[in-house]
This record gives structure tokens, C-alpha cells and sequence, in this order.
């Protein structure tokens, strides 16, 4: 009975990361495939979809667009986003709750509804749909996520540590720039990687928002259309390696440092 | 007459509705001990808080080697904070914690860290300077924050319950070294704790608040022995309370009748006020080796053994709702239930007008 009960166990797990690895492993191998299609039987390894891809300055530069996105955007998500968490933390405002509310409401909008939004907004200001334009859409979807994650690690024992600082003379802005930064450190590590990981796979507000130049998840499409080919393997297969080197570092830096 | 280093004149503060300071006026002397007692509530933090330039007082002033420093910002005011739960910065080593002052006044590095490194042999940690915060113990951490403070030469340090988060034994012991460093560096603490103990040891001038108020101040010696209000005998050591009316007052002699008898004892009040007698635990004799005043017989309730003496609890037979605190010598054979006689000397008893 306990044999069958272990079997089932096994049999659950193996069926469980199956069903939500198979896809991933799929697309990793068959961008390893030396023939046109990715389609079994595995005829690999080769990379030379890689260098496929690599040599195709569309794509290239997309992903060069990508990573510049979500790095700027992270930055200023992050920095907003603490901006927002040490204010609300450190001084009493008039229908705080309320606020902080409507500063994370934008974590529960879809991202079609905010692209689309920002579509008919930036319209109606006179801002061209760029880079830049999709930078701001992902600020806005970021920044409550960075904001929620610098917020409730910003306790109340940090309050006599600012005030210490303040006690022996710091200004302001040093107080903010020496103390509660480092010591939010892992917060706002944490908020900028899931932010650049969000940013870098957003699709739909991206889609919606640039137009000649645009961002890798953006491109990949537009190479979807023409159908599968293992060069679109290859190139999700650096999106997804680019991602866990993200999820990563985002691991490393809240989930291991815990305060003393 | 030079001016009190720190002068807080009629200060009074509300939170809200709540007035937690009421018309309070204290003044501080150069390099001296002052402590500031009371229970919780009673508003001791919030002037140290007042003080320290983190709440700005609804009403009155706070001046400072002269200046009126009322409503100047902490870090711009000549003072510094010990804080309860040390309030170390973590990210630095302990060395730049001790250092961080002297970086925000503009001082070269070298010189920096040979401040630092002094002060951090002052408070006996000399070998911490390239420790983090969470390397030491709670009681090293104490001495980061003593030493981060000292370190740029505050007129007036003020500590806030700087022993509340230590084991007693540790705490016995820093009081002594806070006592040793504050006599070597000559700068005046201002010390903050709900223990009267610790009151008691360090204090040069000890400040004994309740209820926004402060009850008494002068040397503890002088405010444990004589204390000016009931309260202050009451929350500074023990005392047996017997409350009554003044029948008879002539000569420096007062007769007042009590619910243990008329008792007569040296003091001036009119008569027919109503007053109360306080006697310290010590003063209180038991048994037959008699008292110049006889306080009647009483029942004891409850004896406590405190290693070198006995808590002797006892309800007075006249008035059982009237309470008998004795310190009884250790060797005492007192039972709880028995009855035993209870008298004192005259001059013993502090006359408190109500």
C-alpha cells in the first residue's frame, strides 16, 4: 500500500514540473536542431540558428532595445516606487490608506487595458508611439510592484536609525542616501530584477506602444508570423536563459538576506 | 551665577487631545547626572524627546547653553541620543556607526577613525572598530551607541532607558560604566528609566515625574529620604502610607490623628489639613524592640525572603485595609499569620501635605 501510495507521489511530481517544464525543455532542444524544423525527430546539436539569430541585426537590435527598456524603466520604477514607500512610511498623510490603494491598484489592471490607455492618452499629448513611449507603459506597470516590495519591508525599526543619522547631523538627503537606502538594499534590489524581468518578456503594452523600433518579445512575433522555424527557438531560448539570470539574482537578493 | 546648561522653561505638550507635559520647567547643570523617573506615561520620554529637538512642545521654551533651541531641527542642536534599541546603522562597521557624526561635520578621514577608535576605547571596545553591528551583543551594541554619540562632543547626551533591553545582571553593570564614563568625559547625561534603582545609582539630580508633572527633584538621597509628594514616596522605594488629619500643631510639633492613633512628629501644618505620613520599610520596627511611636499591633500577610532581608507584608489590626510594607532583618522568625506589635521613631516619618 505505502509502495503504491510512493509511486503516486512520484508519479504526481513527474507529471506536474512535466507539464509545466516539457514546453520550455521542447523549445530549448529543438533550437538545437540542425535542420529547418522544429519538429522531431531531434536532428541536432547544432547552433546554428544561434548564430542565425545572432547575425540578424532586426533581431539584435531589439534585444539590445529590450534590455535598455527594461534597465531605465527598472530605475525609474524603482526609484519612484521608494520614493512613494519612504513617504508613506515616514509621514503621516491625509487618506494614506486610500493612497497607498490607488498606488498599487495598477498591479490588479490588465496590461491590454493600461496599453491601451496609454495608446489613446499618448495620442491625445502628442507623443509618438517609441521606445520611450513603452519605457513610461512599463513604469507604470512596474512601479506599484516596486513600490509594494519596498513597503513592506520599510518597518518601523528603521525609524530610530533615520533618526540617529538625523541626530548627529545628517541632511535630508544624506539621511535617505547613507542610511535608508543601503539599508532597504535588499528591497530595492529585489523591485529593480523583478522589474527588469517583467519588463523584458511584456508583450501587449509594448505591442501597443512602439512602432519602428521596437522590443525583443515584440520582434519574436513579428517572426512568429511567418511560422515556426528553429531560429525562433533559439532566440525564446536566450529570452528565457536572460530571464532565470534575472529570477536569480532577484532570489539572491531578497529571499537570502534577511535583516540581523 | 553662570546659566544652566540646559534651561526647559514651562514646557507643556498635547498629543491630540492628550496632554502629556503639563507646565513642566527644569533646569540642567553642566556635567552633571540628571535622571528623569517615572512610570510609563507619565511623560519622561516625551521630554527627552522635547529636549532632543524630535518633538517641538506645544507651549515653552527649551534653551541651551543659552540659546533658544525650541524648535531647532536634532541635527542642528548640541545634543545627541542614545537610542532605546540603539538605532546602529547595520550597513556600516562599527567603526563608521562611531564615525558617522564626525563624517556629517565635514572631518578628514584619519582624523575620523583616531576619534573613533578613542571613543571606542573609552567605552571599552577598542578591539570592535572593523566589527559589524550584529556581530557584537546587545551589550557592546550599547556601547557603539554611547561612544557613536559621545564622539562629537554633545553639550548634553541624553539617554533614552539605555538599560530597558538588557538582563539585570548586565544592566547592574553598565550602570556602573555609565556612571565611570560619564565622570571621565564631563559631558551632562540626561538618563530616562521607569527603575528607581537605577535612579538611584546614578543620578546627581534626579527628576521624579507622574501625570506630566514632575513630583520632586533634587539628589536622590535627598528625594528618598524626605520626598515632597506622595507619589515620590511611593514610586521612589517603598512606603507605608498612613493618611490623616493634623488635630493639633504647635512648637514644630504635629499631632495627627490617624487609623493607627494620634501620632505626634516633628513638622509644620495647619491644623485640621489633611495629610499623609510616609515610612520607609527600613524605619518600621517590628516586635517588642520598641519605637518612640506605637503604630498599634498588625497581622502579617506575606513574608518574603530576599536574601539580606525580609519583605514583611502586614494589615494593621485597627484598620485592615491599611498596609505595613517592614523590611525585617533575615534572621526575623516573623510567620505569616502572626500578629506583632508595629512602632517607629518620630523623626523618621516623612510629613507629606496633601
Amino acid at each position: 500500500m505505502r509502495a503504491v501510495i510512493r509511486i503516486a507521489a512520484w508519479l504526481y511530481a513527474i507529471a506536474i514540473y512535466g507539464f509545466t517544464f516539457l514546453p520550455v525543455v521542447v523549445l530549448v532542444l529543438f533550437s538545437l536542431q540542425a535542420t529547418s524544423f522544429p519538429i522531431p525527430p531531434f536532428t541536432g546539436p547544432s547552433l546554428r540558428w544561434y548564430q542565425a539569430v545572432l547575425s540578424d541585426t532586426r533581431l539584435t537590435s531589439a534585444l539590445v532595445n529590450s534590455l535598455l527598456v527594461a534597465v531605465l524603466s527598472s530605475l525609474a520604477s524603482v526609484t519612484l516606487g521608494f520614493l512613494s514607500a519612504w513617504g508613506f512610511a515616514r509621514f503621516v498623510l491625509p487618506g494614506s490608506a486610500l493612497l497607498r490603494g490607488l498606488i498599487t491598484l495598477p498591479l490588479t489592471v490588465s496590461y491590454l487595458i493600461i496599453g491601451m490607455g496609454l495608446l489613446v492618452l499618448f495620442n491625445w499629448a502628442g507623443v509618438p508611439k517609441s521606445l520611450l513611449a513603452a519605457g513610461i507603459g512599463h513604469v507604470v506597470i512596474n512601479l506599484p510592484l516596486c513600490f509594494a516590495i519596498i513597503y513592506s519591508q520599510m518597518g518601523d525599526h528603521q525609524i530610530n536609525i533615520e533618526r540617529a543619522a538625523r541626530d548627529l547631523g545628517a541632511a535630508e538627503w544624506k539621511v535617505l542616501l547613507m542610511i535608508t537606502v543601503p539599508v532597504m538594499a535588499p528591497a530595492i534590489f529585489a523591485g529593480f530584477f523583478l522589474s527588469m524581468t517583467f519588463s523584458w518578456d511584456e508583450f501587449v503594452i509594448s505591442f501597443l506602444l512602439t512602432r519602428f523600433e521596437t522590443t525583443l518579445p515584440v520582434e519574436i512575433w513579428n517572426l512568429l508570423r511567418s511560422g515556426l522555424n528553429p531560429k525562433t527557438n533559439a532566440v525564446g531560448s536566450l529570452v528565457f536563459a536572460i530571464s532565470i539570470v534575472l529570477v536569480v539574482f532577484f532570489e539572491l537578493t531578497l529571499l537570502r538576506r534577511k535583516p540581523a | 551665577m553662570s546659566a544652566p546648561l540646559v534651561d526647559i522653561r514651562n514646557v507643556s505638550h498635547r498629543f491630540g487631545q492628550l496632554s502629556v507635559l503639563k507646565n513642566v520647567s527644569l533646569a540642567i547643570e553642566p556635567g552633571s547626572y540628571t535622571i528623569l523617573l517615572g512610570p510609563s506615561g507619565s511623560g519622561k520620554t516625551t521630554l527627552l524627546s522635547i529636549l532632543g529637538g524630535f518633538v517641538t512642545p506645544s507651549e515653552g521654551k527649551v534653551f541651551i547653553r543659552g540659546e533658544d533651541c525650541t524648535s531647532v531641527p536634532p541635527a542642528k542642536r548640541p545634543t545627541t541620543t542614545v537610542f532605546q534599541d540603539y538605532a546602529l546603522f547595520p550597513h556600516m562597521s562599527v567603526g563608521g556607526n562611531v564615525g558617522f557624526g564626525l563624517r556629517m561635520q565635514g572631518v578628514d578621514g584619519a582624523t575620523r577613525t583616531a576619534k573613533a577608535r578613542e571613543a571606542l576605547a573609552l567605552v571599552g571596545l577598542a578591539a570592535a572598530f572593523d566589527k559589524k553591528p550584529h556581530q557584537l551583543s546587545g551589550g557592546q551594541r550599547q556601547r557603539v551607541a554611547l561612544a557613536r554619540a559621545l564622539v562629537i562632543e554633545p553639550a548634553v547626551l541624553l539617554l533614552d532607558e539605555p538599560l530597558g533591553a538588557l538582563d539585570l545582571k548586565l544592566r547592574r553593570q553598565m550602570q556602573d560604566e555609565l556612571k565611570a564614563i560619564q565622570k571621565r568625559v564631563g559631558t551632562a547625561f540626561v538618563h530616562v528609566t521607569h527603575d528607581q534603582e537605577e535612579a538611584m545609582a546614578l543620578a546627581d539630580h534626579c527628576v521624579v515625574m507622574n501625570d506630566g508633572r514632575i513630583e520632586d527633584e533634587g539628589p536622590p538621597e535627598r528625594v528618598y529620604a524626605r520626598p515632597k509628594t506622595r507619589f515620590s514616596a511611593t514610586f521612589m522605594g517603598e512606603s507605608t502610607i498612613l493618611a490623616g488629619t493634623v488635630t493639633e500643631a504647635k512648637n514644630g510639633i504635629v499631632t495627627v490623628s490617624t487609623s493607627a492613633g494620634p501620632i505626634s512628629l516633628p513638622g509644620a501644618a495647619p491644623a485640621g489639613a489633611g495629610v499623609a505620613l510616609a515610612i520607609r520599610p527600613e524605619h518600621l520596627v517590628l516586635g517588642d524592640a520598641k519605637g518612640d511611636v506605637a503604630l498599634g499591633t498588625a497581622k502579617v500577610g506575606d513574608v518574603v525572603f530576599q536574601g539580606s532581608f525580609k519583605r514583611v507584608l502586614a494589615a494593621s489590626t485597627r484598620d485592615p485595609a491599611s498596609q505595613f510594607i517592614a523590611k525585617a532583618p533575615a534572621s526575623a522568625t516573623v510567620q505569616p499569620g502572626d500578629t506583632i506589635a508595629v512602632s517607629c521613631n518620630a523623626q523618621d516619618i516623612i510629613l507629606l501635605v496633601d
